[in-house]
């Protein structure tokens, strides 16, 4: 489904993707791991479309396309999600009226028929039950005066509510208590799917007990320095990343 | 002030004109005009060099030969005020064409006993008693040019009385029209409205061209909120093109009065609007509000002075701009509090978002406290569309146009949510979303009310 290959990118001038590759397949869950700064969320924010960071090099073949070519919203239509580590406060906007005109752009985009207000409605209720997100919080403004949890758990209720082929979440676990994480992964495991894809940037190990990852790679100094399967988190919470830096260094692993 | 006096001397020598047709010497009001002419001729036009005009050039208006106002209600038919108005079907409206009132434009619903709405013209002759009381004892004919031109000019406009304990439900919708002539035409509409004590009304004054032409509405409103009144203003500008137009808003507030004033500048090539406030009794609180959407070289100057002269008092200051292309928009909100106007409780806020490189904005909220117990806040946010939000939007799949234009319309939309007379606000919307590009496929979802 994806195809990441020795992705470059940087930002103002200064380089922090350095040569990145991936491959995800179809009903694949990946995690990437890695310190702080090591480019996890650049590489979450290239992927979706962001224009502050400057490709550099490489390449980005999404269902066979090239995903670069793509803009952010037509990225979104071909089935990309990023769920934000930092949602963005919108004053003004109505959770409800703009997921209603993103889900239509995006039907539209696929030749699909809008949805009407009340089929619109149902699959609100459905989903936001998915995440035992408060019907009154989708009455307001995006995100504003939304506690942390609630932000996260927002994000994973308009995946839910878009259903997207490649879903990125970075960083949806920081920040969140046990209960909390539970939900969200809950909704996340939800829509596992064999047609779906996920890339799951974290910090810790811990949301990967909750959502179990078929492969983990471990992201330092915008490269990948290992790639293996879920036990590599475990490895990895025993070691601490400074054992992959020195790995990385020594035995640079192209993934 | 720096008076102009070659630019002064037309409307001087309109009034001597005026004086010798009107031949009615001995009308109360005579000596009052002749006061605000000679104050007029004192003072002059202000210049850019006067700290309350500084970032507001009035030059165009002083150079400018205007007629005096035209009869010429028989050009405008209803459809041609409709199609810019909103939908005022459930307000009674006194319409006025060319500072005249015009009875084919108007409608008054039924009102409760003792209210009374009409024509200012005919009241200072019918009601000359109690309109005496009020008119020109607020609005400072002494300290502010133009409120000298109006006062010296004032011939029609309309008067609203309600009594106390009288609660006006219907909403009170004066529409001010003015048409294009040979010459640019002057007109000076004078607002007055008196509010008894616990009485309630709400009023909407519409000022409007029919035409593209140049002219200038000159047009002064008095409020007077006596105790435990309350009283819900609006000011919908939709002014021709080229039309400048300056406007006072005084409102003088009892006891535990409320007024609030939402002025919505839409159109005109130059706006001033001079909202002034005085809260003169304790726990009188109000709340202003304003919005600007502008384009092309609009200009729309908001010139705001709420003063605390008694304790406990709340007031509130809402603006917010839009500016597009290379309008201006200045906004000063000063609040004065007097020395023994303790626990006051004040706030200014002003927020403007540029569409265009070449638009400006000067944004100056002032604070002169007095008085040692106070609580006063105030902030202003000159910005452009946040990018970080546009990439939000846009990776929900949203077109970059539609996302830049959703969240204008969302800051805008701020901007009349305080708006309590629905077909109203729901005119503004469509107004608003019909201004942007990508408005009118925003606008095919419904709208879900804010909370």
């Amino acid at each position: 489904m994806l195809e990441v290959r020795n992705l470059h990118a940087s930002v103002e001038g200064n380089e922090i993707l350095k040569g990145i590759n991936l491959t995800v397949n179809a009903g694949e869950v990946h995690s990437i791991m890695g310190p702080n700064g090591s480019g996890k969320s650049t590489l979450a924010q290239v992927l979706a479309g962001r224009d502050t960071f400057n490709v550099t090099a490489g390449e980005v073949i999404y269902k066979g396309k090239d995903m670069l070519d793509l803009s952010p919203d037509e990225r979104a239509c071909e089935g990309v999600f990023l769920a934000f580590q930092y949602p963005v406060e919108i004053p003004g906007v109505n959770i409800s009226h703009f997921l209603k005109a993103a889900l239509n752009a995006q039907r539209k985009y696929r030749g699909e028929n809008e949805l009407d207000a009340l089929d619109f409605l149902d699959l609100v209720k459905a989903k936001a039950n998915l995440v035992e997100l408060d019907a009154q919080l989708l009455k307001r403004a995006i995100n504003e005066g939304f506690s942390g949890g609630e932000k996260k758990r927002n994000e994973i209720f308009q995946m839910a509510m878009l259903e997207p082929s490649l879903a990125i979440l970075d960083e949806t676990d920081s920040g969140l208590d046990i209960d909390a994480l539970k939900i969200v992964a809950g909704g996340v495991n939800a829509l596992r799917g064999p047609d779906r894809a996920m890339i799951v940037v974290t910090h810790y190990q811990r949301l990967l007990e909750y959502i179990v990852p078929d492969h983990v790679h471990v992201l330092v100094d915008g490269r990948i320095v290992k790639s293996g399967g879920k036990e590599l988190a475990l490895e990895l919470e025993d070691k601490g990343y400074a054992w992959t830096d020195q790995t990385g260094k020594k035995h640079p692993v192209s993934a | 002030m720096i008076a102009t006096t070659e630019h002064t001397n037309g409307f001087i020598a309109g009034f001597d004109r005026l004086e010798q047709a009107d031949g009615r010497s001995d009308h109360w009001f005579t000596p009052v005009r002749r006061d605000a002419i000679t104050q007029f001729a004192d003072l002059g036009f202000p210049s850019t060099r006067d700290e309350e005009w500084r970032y507001t050039n009035v030059a165009p208006i002083a150079k400018t030969e205007f007629s005096s106002a035209r009869d010429g209600a028989a050009g405008v038919s209803p459809a041609d005020i409709t199609d810019k108005l909103f939908n005022d079907d459930g307000c009674s409206r006194i319409a006025f064409v060319n500072g005249r009132y015009c009875e084919a434009l108007s409608s008054v619903r039924e009102l409760p006993p003792g209210v009374k709405v009409g024509a200012l013209g005919e009241a200072m002759d019918t009601d000359g008693d109690l309109v005496a009381q009020y008119l020109a004892r607020y609005a400072a004919f002494d300290a502010e040019a133009f409120i000298a031109l109006n006062t010296a000019f004032v011939e029609d406009g309309a008067f609203i009385h309600i009594p106390r304990n009288t609660d006006v439900t219907d909403p009170i919708h004066l529409v001010y029209v003015t048409t294009d002539g040979e010459q640019p035409a002057a007109t000076h509409p004078r607002t007055l409205i008196v509010a008894d004590v616990s009485s309630r009304v709400t009023v909407i004054e519409s000022y409007l061209g029919v035409g593209e032409g140049t002219y200038l509405t000159n047009a002064v409103t008095e409020v007077v909120a006596r105790d435990n009144a309350v009283v819900d203003h609006y000011k919908i500008g939709r002014e021709s093109p080229n039309a400048y137009h300056i406007g006072t808003f005084h409102a003088q507030l009892s006891r535990d009065a409320n007024v609030s004033s939402h002025a919505l500048s839409l159109g005109g090539s130059l706006v001033r609007n001079n909202i002034n406030t005085v809260l003169d009794g304790e726990g009188a609180e109000c709340t202003l509000s304003g919005l600007c959407v502008l384009k092309d070289t609009q200009h729309v100057d908001n010139h705001l002075r709420v003063d605390h002269a008694k304790p406990h008092c709340d007031s509130r200051e809402f603006f917010k701009g839009v500016l597009d292309d290379k309008s201006h928009s200045v906004f000063t909100g000063r609040i004065v509090v007097r020395e023994d106007a303790q626990k006051t409780d004040g706030k200014q806020t002003n927020q403007n978002l540029l569409l265009s490189d070449e638009a400006m904005a000067d944004s100056k909220p002032q604070l002169e406290i007095f008085a040692d117990d106070v609580k006063c806040t105030h902030g202003a946010t000159i910005g452009q569309v946040d990018d970080e939000a546009v990439f939000y939007l846009r990776s929900r799949g949203m077109c970059e146009a539609s996302a830049r234009d959703l969240l204008v319309f969302a800051f805008a939309r701020e901007g009349i949510e305080r708006i309590r007379v629905e077909p109203l606000r729901k005119w503004l919307e469509d107004w608003i979303l019909a201004r942007l590009p990508q408005g009118r496929s925003l606008g095919d979802v419904e709208w879900p009310s804010l909370t």
